[in-house]
């Protein structure tokens, strides 16, 4: 238990452990039948491999990564279509910087700003609308991109460009949603869940309500989490309660941090702006229904799709991952990252091939930083 | 990205447009308060206030405490270096020569 001692309070943290494996074993749960939690948020996937809550909770309890990092979850085709938005000669095209190594069929975006492309790693949108002030003789295009916690952030400033009648801004809007893939999960018959730990900070925006049918529908917990070591595992021990009780609620963990109605300015600047789309592809899980959001019509002149005349709706540019790229089975729960076989191979942070290894909050790359698994240096032919 | 970062907010810069200036351990940035807006509207009662920081937005008001522990845990992620590092390269993105 070597990692309890770094932990802000570890006489509760062994607490909380002891208390999981007890009920672990009351539940039945063995590592042959093991009880399944699924951890949605990137960030939480990042926590527990950074304090090995993985190897410090009983064997009969298996966390699966869920598909809540923004960054691991953008196909191929949507990185093809910034290059080719960078590569006009009137776009500065900006971005967060963690899109920046996400590999394309053709580049990556630090490719094509090593290529000649103006591509400028911005911190905010609040960044890119002030370029666009800046330089009214270019396009300033912004990669939004990320759950419901960006979200808010590039519709309060659509609003913003479109009170100061900015003509030079606007989105490529790549935003997706935690639901419905959670949906798209639950009615995947291969995939064996008992409940859920739920997001914090995409709950903070959205509140509770949007859960409400995981436990209502398909009768599974899930319990709404901090970031803190303490915070998660109390949530799982949260979760344990539920299923030894036969019980199936949303409940909230993090109320310091998430109010249950969310924030309501965010939800009114969302729903201001954006609008479901039909459907949306998700790398590794391939299309899911109302799962991503558009620009509505009424900003239209703010959307870049529109004005460059690409994006999702034109015609079929669904890409094909790169052979053996495990991440639509890692993230699905089939396989662990280590069994991909590309995984330290084809496959590292410095080089990712699938998008997992990219970020900080993605499976592989967690299980590659802190699962202690470095892969074997094979001699030169 | 998504995980934030705990900053103090230290002056109102734009009132109209609901923009602070943040301190993040030392980094100042300006950000976005609408989020947080104290009810009446009266943006100057924020000033010395702490909140979670989202992309140059404030989402969420905390307390000293909270902020301490949440910067912590931060850094032992290396999420805030990251952070903190990402405001330094959007101001300089902003000095590019295009």
């Amino acid at each position: 238990m070597k990692y309890t001692d770094e932990f802000r309070d570890p006489a509760a943290a062994k607490a909380v452990l002891a208390e999981i494996e007890r009920l672990v074993g009351v539940i039945g749960a063995t590592a042959d039948a093991p009880i399944y939690i699924m951890e949605i948020c990137g960030g939480h996937t990042h926590a527990i491999f950074r304090y090995g809550l993985d190897k410090l909770t009983p064997t009969g309890l298996e966390f699966i990564h869920g598909p809540g990092c923004p960054v691991c979850v953008l196909p191929m085709s949507r990185v093809d279509e910034c290059v080719e938005l960078a590569e006009r000669p009137d776009v500065i095209f900006t971005t967060f910087g963690d899109a920046m190594r996400v590999p394309g069929t053709r580049k990556s975006l630090l490719q094509a700003k090593a290529d000649g492309c103006d591509i400028r790693m911005v911190y905010s949108p609040l960044d890119a609308l002030e370029l666009a002030r800046r330089h009214p003789d270019r396009e300033i295009v912004f990669f939004a991109l990320g759950f419901e916690t960006t979200t808010p952030s590039t519709a309060l400033c659509v609003q913003q460009a479109a009170a100061e009648g900015l003509s030079n801004f606007s989105l490529f809007c790549n935003h997706i949603t935690v639901p419905p893939p959670i949906k798209a999960l639950l009615d995947d018959p291969h995939m064996k869940l008992d409940g859920f730990v739920g997001p914090g900070h995409v709950s903070m925006v959205i509140g509770l309500e949007p859960y409400e049918f995981i436990a209502r529908d398909y009768q599974k917990p899930i319990v709404v989490a901090g970031f803190e070591p303490v915070d998660l595992l109390q949530s799982v021990l949260m979760v344990l309660q539920q299923i030894r009780d036969g019980r199936a609620e949303v409940e909230n963990q993090y109320a310091r941090i998430v109010p249950a109605a969310g924030n309501p300015v965010s939800i009114a600047a969302c729903e201001d702006v954006y609008e479901p789309r039909e459907k949306f592809e998700w790398r590794g899980l391939g299309e899911i229904d109302k799962s991503g959001l558009k620009i509505r019509e009424k900003y239209a002149a703010f959307d870049a799709e529109r004005k460059f005349g690409i994006g999702y709706s034109k015609g079929n540019r669904q890409t094909p991952e790169p052979e053996d790229c495990g991440c639509g089975d890692v993230m699905t729960g089939r396989i662990k990252p280590h069994q991909c076989p590309q995984f330290g191979k084809g496959c590292t942070p410095e080089q990712p091939l699938g998008a997992l290894m990219v970020s900080s909050e993605g499976a592989c790359a967690a299980y590659y930083q802190y699962g202690g698994i470095r892969p074997e240096v094979e001699p030169a032919a | 990205m998504c995980l934030g970062i705990p900053g103090q907010i230290v002056s109102i810069s734009d009132a109209e447009k609901k923009l602070a200036m943040v301190d993040v351990s030392g980094v100042q940035r300006e950000i976005n308060v609408a989020c947080i807006m104290p009810e009446g509207g009266k943006v100057d009662d924020l000033i010395g206030a702490w909140a979670l920081i989202h992309v140059g937005f404030a989402m969420s008001r905390i307390d000293e405490e909270e902020a301490a522990k949440t910067l912590e845990i931060l850094m032992q992620l290396g999420e805030a270096q990251a952070e903190i590092e990402a405001m330094r390269d959007g101001k300089a993105a902003m000095e590019e020569a295009s």
